[in-house]
C-alpha cells in the first residue's frame, strides 16, 4: 500500500507543484507590470523636440505618453577583462516616472539635478559585488564619467536586462542606469529633445492604430517602428520563458497525473481480486453486497486521503519553493503564491476515481459470486496449450520456463497492463531527461556550427574593412571575418517580423549557416537566406520574395527573394553575402562586427587591448556565451526537470514494486506449493521474477516509443520564437532512463525475493491465504 | 479400475521416524496455542501409518514437522539419524526434495502444467526418479498425460498429485486428507494407489484422515488428542480399500 500511496503523491504533487508555479508567477509578472505600469508601446527614434510628446499624447486612445533620453554606453569595470556594455535612461526631475516606475531595493532615488548619480539595476550591482556610493567609470558619448550609484533598482522594463543581441540575461556585461534628466540630456547632447518614448493605452484601445499613428509621428524624426509589448525585449523573454515553463510544466503533470491514475485503477483492482474468499465470507455472515463494496470504498478512501494529503502538502511546499527561487531567478521584487484550489481538487479527484472505478469494478465481479463459491479457493485456472506449444517449442523448455510461459499467454491483457504501466514510468523518465539533451543539443548546433568564433566584436558605428585589418594585426588573431548587422522590418503578406539580416563573407568559415541536415551552406551572391522559424513566422518558403524594411540610415523598402531556409534553434536570423547587403543599403563596403579566431595562449593580452578600443562596444566570448547560457538554464528549466525526474523515479518504482508484490501475492499459494515440493527459493523465484522479467523486457521498446511520443509532443509546445526544441534524445538518456527501469526492478525482486521466505508452507497447502 | 496388492508389514526394523518430547507453540499476537504438547513416538520403515483424531489435535502439525515443513519449538524429530529440528531452511528443502512425497486434500497441482510435466517438474530435480509416465501409469492416468488440471475430475487431479509424490521414489509418503474431497468411489481408487506404493516400493506412509474406516487399512494407527498421542494401536490384519464402509 505504501508505494500506491507514494504513485499517487507524486503524481498529485508534480501536478501541484508546476501549476503552482505557474499561476503563481504568472499572478506576480502581472501585478508587477500593474503595480509598476509598465508600458504598453513603446518606440525609439533619432531625436525628437519635447514638444511632439504632446501630440504623441493627443493620439486616440493613449493615456500617458512620456518621452526620455536613452543613450548606449561603454563601462570599464576593473574586474572584467572584456568591455562592458550599458544603457542609460532618463528619469524626469521629479525623479519618478509615472511609466515603468522603479522599485527601490535599496539606497535612495536621484535628487533633482544631481549630476553624475545614477540609480543601478540590481542584477548588474549583484554580479559585480557593488555597493552604493561606489563609483563605476563609464564612457558616455565618446567621454569618461565616473557615475556614483545612489540607489539600486528594478524595472519591469527589465526583468531580463538582455545586452542587445545576446541571448540570455548576463548582469555581469550588461548594465542599466538611470539619471536625472537634465544632467543625461547635458551629457549627450540632448536639450530639449527625446529619443525613446513609452505610451500606456486607454482600455479597448486599438494597439495597432496607435503604433501606426505614432509611425507617422515619428517618421520625420528618425522613428524606427513602433512595438508593443509582444516585442518588448524583456517582456518577450519573459514570456518565452514562462511558455517554455508552461509547456514542460503543463504536460509533465499532465502526463504524471494520469500515470498515478491508471496505476492505482490497475493496482487498486487487482488487490481487491486477491481479497476474493474474504468477500465471500462476509456474504456468507450476511453483509450485503453494497455493505461490502462500502467496506473497500472506506478503505480505498483512507488510502487516497493519505495520499493526497501527502500529495497536496509536497506540492505546496515544493511549489512554494520553487515560486521563491523564480522570483530571484526574474528579480521580481514581489512574491505571490497562487496555489489554485480547483487545480488540488483536480489532481485529487483524478487518483480518488481512478482509485475508486478501479475497486468498484472489481468488487462487482467479487459480490457476484455466491458466497459458497467465492469462499472456495478458485478452482485450477483454464490452460490451454499455447502458440509455444503448436509450435512444438516447449521441449526447449525448462518446467519452469514453461510455467512462467503459460501465465503469460493465459492472461495476456493482464500482462500487457503491468508492460504498459511500467512502459509509462520508462516514458516519463525519458520524457524529463529529453530537455536537457535538446538543450545541449541546441547549444552544440549553435556554438560548434553556426557561431564557431572565439569571439565577436560589435563597433559602435559601421566601419571601414580597414578596421578589420587593424584587429587582424593585433597579437593572438588568428583570422578575422566581417559581419554587418542590419535592423530590418520583414513583412509578407499579412505577416510581420522585427529582426536583422546578417552580412556575412561568401566563404565565410567561423560564422556559417546550415542547412536542415546541419552542413554549412555558402552565401549566395542573390537572395536571402532565413532560419526555419523566421520563415514560418512569415509563412515564406524557398523561391518566395520578402518584404524588407530597413530600419536606418536611408530607410530602403527591399523586396528580397528567399534562397534558402536554414536550421536554427536559437532565435531568429536571416543571412545575406555582406557584398550584396551593403550594395542594396547603398554603403560602401562596412562592417558593424567582427567574428575573430583567436590563439587560446594570447587571449588574456588580447582581451585588454580590445577593451581599450574605443570604437568597440560589444565584445562577446562565445565560450562564455555558452557558459551563461547553461548556468541559466540550469537556474531555470532544469530545476523543473530536476522535479520531474525526482517525481518519475518514485512513480517508477512504485509501479515495478507494486507489479512484483502483486504477483507475490497473486501466485502465493502457487509458490508455496512448489517449495513444499522441495523447489529451492531461487526455482520459486525463477517462476515469480521470470514471469516479471518478461513483461519488463517486453515494456522497454514500448516506454522508448511513447517517451519519444511524448518528448515530440513536449518539443511542439514548448516552442517559441527564440528557441526550436531540436527532437534529439541522447544515448545515455535512454541509458539512464532503461537502468533506472532495471534497477527499480532489481531493487523491487529484491525486496519481494526476501518475503518469498515468508510464505506460510503450511497454510498454503490447506488452499487457505 | 481396481489395482489390488495385498499390504504387507515391513519386514525389517529400521527407524524411519523418531520423535522425542515435541513441542509445537504457535504465538498469535498475545496468545498462545499448544499444537504439540510432547509428542515421542517411533514410525519404523515401510508402514503405513494412519493419524486419527479431531480438528487441532496436532496431527497436521505433527505432519508438517515431520515433512519438514515446520520446526518444532523443543524436543527432537529425527528423519532416519539426521534431527531435522537441527536442519535450515535450504537443508530443508532439500529434504523434501529428495525423501519427501506430499499428496494434500487440495491437490495443489500446478495449473499451468500438463499431468505428465507436474510429475516431470519434480522428476527433473530428483536423485532418483522414476519416469513420470511410469509414475502416472501406477496410478492409472497414463491416457491423460496431457491433461491440464482444470480438464480432470477431482479424483483424476489427486491421482496426479500422487504420482508427482511418488514419481522421485521418496523414503515417505505424508498425506494430508488424500481422499477429503472425494467420493467413496473415488476415494478407494486413490487409496488403492497409495497402497500399491507402499507395498511396491516399500515406501513409508502416513496418512492424517478423519474417517477412521480408512484406518483399517494401516498397519499401526496412532491418535491424537489435545496436542499428544492418545494412543497407538497395531493392526495385524489390515483391510483393503474396496472393504472400507465408508
Amino acid at each position: 500500500m505504501a508505494a500506491i500511496v507514494m504513485v499517487m503523491a507524486a503524481g498529485i504533487a508534480v501536478f501541484v507543484i508546476m501549476f503552482g508555479v505557474l499561476d503563481s508567477l504568472k499572478l506576480t509578472k502581472d501585478t508587477y507590470y500593474e503595480r509598476y505600469q509598465f508600458a504598453d508601446v513603446f518606440a525609439s527614434l533619432k531625436r525628437a523636440p519635447n514638444a511632439l510628446r504632446t501630440r504623441i499624447n493627443d493620439i486616440p486612445g493613449v493615456s500617458i505618453a512620456e518621452k526620455r533620453v536613452v543613450f548606449g554606453i561603454t563601462l570599464q569595470m576593473p574586474n572584467m577583462s572584456e568591455p562592458v556594455s550599458g544603457k542609460v535612461m532618463s528619469l524626469p526631475d521629479s525623479s519618478t516616472s509615472f511609466l515603468n516606475k522603479l522599485y527601490l531595493r535599496s539606497g535612495r532615488l536621484l535628487e533633482p539635478n544631481e549630476e553624475n548619480a545614477v540609480l543601478a539595476d540590481e542584477s548588474f550591482v549583484d554580479a559585480h559585488q557593488l555597493e552604493l556610493g561606489d563609483k563605476i567609470n563609464a564612457i558616455m558619448n565618446g567621454h569618461h564619467r565616473q557615475l556614483k550609484i545612489v540607489g539600486v533598482v528594478l524595472s519591469p522594463e527589465y526583468v531580463y536586462s538582455i545586452a542587445p543581441g545576446a541571448l540570455m540575461p548576463d548582469g555581469k556585461r550588461f548594465g542599466l542606469f538611470w539619471m536625472s534628466q537634465r544632467s543625461l540630456e547635458a551629457a549627450v547632447n540632448m536639450k530639449g529633445a527625446f529619443n525613446d518614448i513609452s505610451i500606456k493605452v486607454q482600455r479597448n484601445a486599438n494597439i495597432e492604430d496607435i503604433k501606426e499613428q505614432l509611425d507617422n509621428l515619428l517618421k520625420p524624426y528618425g522613428g524606427l517602428i513602433a512595438y508593443a509589448r509582444d516585442e518588448q525585449i524583456s517582456n518577450f523573454f519573459l514570456e518565452n520563458e514562462l511558455k517554455q515553463l508552461s509547456g514542460m510544466g503543463s504536460l509533465a503533470p499532465v502526463i504524471f497525473l494520469s500515470v498515478a491514475a491508471f496505476l492505482i485503477n490497475v493496482v487498486m483492482s487487482r488487490q481487491i481480486a486477491t481479497q476474493r474468499e474474504q468477500i465471500g465470507m462476509l456474504k456468507a455472515v450476511g453483509y450485503s453486497n453494497w455493505e461490502i463494496s462500502l467496506l473497500y470504498i472506506k478503505m480505498v478512501l483512507v488510502i487516497t486521503t493519505v495520499g493526497s494529503i501527502i500529495g497536496l502538502s509536497l506540492g505546496v511546499w515544493m511549489g512554494s519553493g520553487m515560486t521563491t527561487m523564480y522570483t530571484e531567478f526574474f528579480h521580481f521584487p514581489i512574491l505571490k503564491y497562487h496555489f489554485s484550489v480547483e487545480v488540488m481538487i483536480f489532481s485529487v479527484l483524478s487518483c480518488v476515481v481512478a482509485a475508486l472505478l478501479g475497486t468498484f469494478l472489481s468488487i462487482q465481479a467479487a459480490v457476484k459470486l455466491p458466497p459458497a463459491d467465492a469462499m472456495r479457493p478458485e478452482s485450477p485456472a483454464v490452460f490451454k496449450p499455447t502458440f509455444v506449444e503448436k509450435m512444438g517449442l516447449h521441449k526447449h523448455l525448462s518446467f519452469l520456463s514453461r510455467i512462467v510461459l503459460r501465465q503469460l499467454e493465459r492472461r495476456p491483457l493482464r500482462a500487457l497492463l503491468s508492460a504498459l504501466g511500467i512502459a509509462l514510468s520508462l516514458a516519463i523518465l525519458i520524457f524529463s531527461f529529453f530537455i536537457q539533451d535538446a538543450m545541449d543539443y541546441m547549444l552544440d548546433v549553435q556554438y560548434d556550427l553556426i557561431q564557431r568564433e572565439d569571439l565577436s566584436l560589435t563597433f559602435v558605428e559601421p566601419k571601414g574593412y580597414q578596421a578589420l585589418e587593424e584587429i587582424k594585426a593585433m597579437p593572438g588573431v588568428l583570422r578575422v571575418e566581417p559581419i554587418r548587422q542590419v535592423p530590418v522590418y520583414f513583412k509578407s503578406n499579412n505577416f510581420k517580423k522585427r529582426g536583422s539580416i546578417t552580412g556575412l563573407a561568401k566563404k565565410a568559415d567561423l560564422r556559417q549557416a546550415v542547412n536542415q541536415q546541419l552542413i554549412s551552406i555558402e552565401m549566395p551572391s542573390q537572395g536571402l537566406i532565413m532560419s526555419q522559424t523566421l520563415a514560418d513566422i512569415l509563412h515564406l518558403k524557398v523561391g518566395d520574395t520578402v518584404e524588407t524594411n530597413v530600419l536606418e540610415d536611408k530607410r530602403q523598402h527591399l523586396l528580397i527573394p528567399v534562397t534558402s531556409i536554414t536550421q536554427e534553434f536559437i532565435g531568429i536570423s536571416a543571412y545575406m553575402d555582406i557584398r550584396q547587403l551593403n550594395y542594396l543599403l547603398d554603403s560602401d563596403e562596412k562592417v558593424t562586427a567582427a567574428a575573430v579566431a583567436v590563439d587560446q595562449n594570447s587571449s588574456a593580452a588580447l582581451y585588454k587591448k580590445l577593451k581599450a578600443i574605443p570604437a568597440v562596444i560589444g565584445l562577446n566570448i562565445t565560450s562564455v556565451l555558452r557558459q551563461i547560457f547553461e548556468d541559466v538554464m540550469a537556474e531555470n528549466m532544469l530545476k523543473m526537470v530536476s522535479i520531474n525526474i525526482l517525481f518519475a523515479s518514485f512513480i517508477s518504482f512504485g509501479v515495478i514494486y507494486n507489479t512484483a508484490r502483486i504477483a507475490l501475492s497473486e501466485r502465493g499459494r502457487e509458490l508455496a506449493n512448489l517449495r513444499v515440493l522441495g523447489l529451492t527459493r531461487k526455482e520459486v523465484a525463477y517462476i515469480l521474477f521470470g514471469e516479471l522479467s518478461v513483461i519488463t523486457l517486453f515494456s522497454i521498446p514500448i516506454g522508448l516509443l511513447i517517451g519519444y511520443w511524448l518528448a515530440i509532443s513536449m518539443a511542439e509546445i514548448t516552442e517559441s520564437e527564440l528557441f526550436r526544441i531540436p527532437i534529439y534524445l541522447s544515448n545515455s538518456t535512454y541509458g539512464y532512463a532503461v537502468s533506472m527501469v532495471l534497477i527499480s526492478a532489481l531493487i523491487s525482486f529484491y525486496l519481494v525475493w526476501r518475503q518469498i521466505d515468508n510464505i506460510d508452507l503450511v497454510a498454503a497447502q490447506k488452499g487457505v491465504k | 479400475m481396481d489395482i489390488y496388492i495385498e499390504t504387507s508389514m515391513s519386514k525389517t526394523n529400521q527407524i524411519c521416524f523418531k520423535a522425542n518430547s515435541l513441542t509445537k507453540v504457535y504465538v498469535t499476537g498475545e496468545s498462545e496455542v499448544h499444537a504439540l504438547r510432547g509428542v515421542s513416538v517411533e514410525i519404523p520403515e515401510g508402514e503405513l501409518v494412519v493419524l486419527l483424531g479431531p480438528s487441532g489435535s496436532g496431527k497436521s502439525t505433527f505432519l508438517n514437522i515431520i515433512g519438514g515443513l515446520d520446526q518444532p519449538s523443543s524436543g527432537q524429530v529425527f528423519f532416519q539419524d539426521r534431527d531435522l529440528a537441527k536442519l535450515s531452511n535450504h537443508e530443508l528443502t532439500y529434504y523434501r526434495r529428495e525423501s519427501v512425497g506430499f499428496v494434500f486434500q487440495a491437490y495443489n497441482l500446478v495449473p499451468s502444467l500438463t499431468a505428465l510435466e507436474n510429475v516431470a517438474l519434480v522428476t527433473e530435480i530428483s536423485p532418483n526418479p522414476m519416469f513420470p509416465m511410469d509414475a502416472l501409469s501406477i496410478v492409472g492416468l497414463k491416457d491423460r498425460a496431457n491433461h491440464f488440471p482444470s480438464q480432470m475430475s477431482g479424483g483424476e487431479q489427486q491421482r496426479v498429485a500422487i504420482a508427482r509424490a511418488i514419481a522421485k521414489q521418496p523414503k515417505v509418503l505424508l498425506c494430508d486428507e488424500p481422499t477429503g474431497a472425494l467420493d467413496s468411489e473415488t476415494g478407494i481408487v486413490v487409496l488403492n494407489a497409495l497402497l500399491n506404493v507402499n507395498k511396491e516400493f516399500g515406501t513409508t506412509c502416513v496418512i492424517i484422515t478423519h474417517n477412521a474406516a480408512i484406518a483399517k487399512l494401516a498397519h499401526r494407527v496412532i491418535h491424537f488428542s489435545d496436542g499428544k498421542i492418545g494412543h497407538m494401536e497395531m493392526n495385524a490384519n489390515p483391510i483393503k480399500p474396496e472393504q472400507i464402509n465408508w
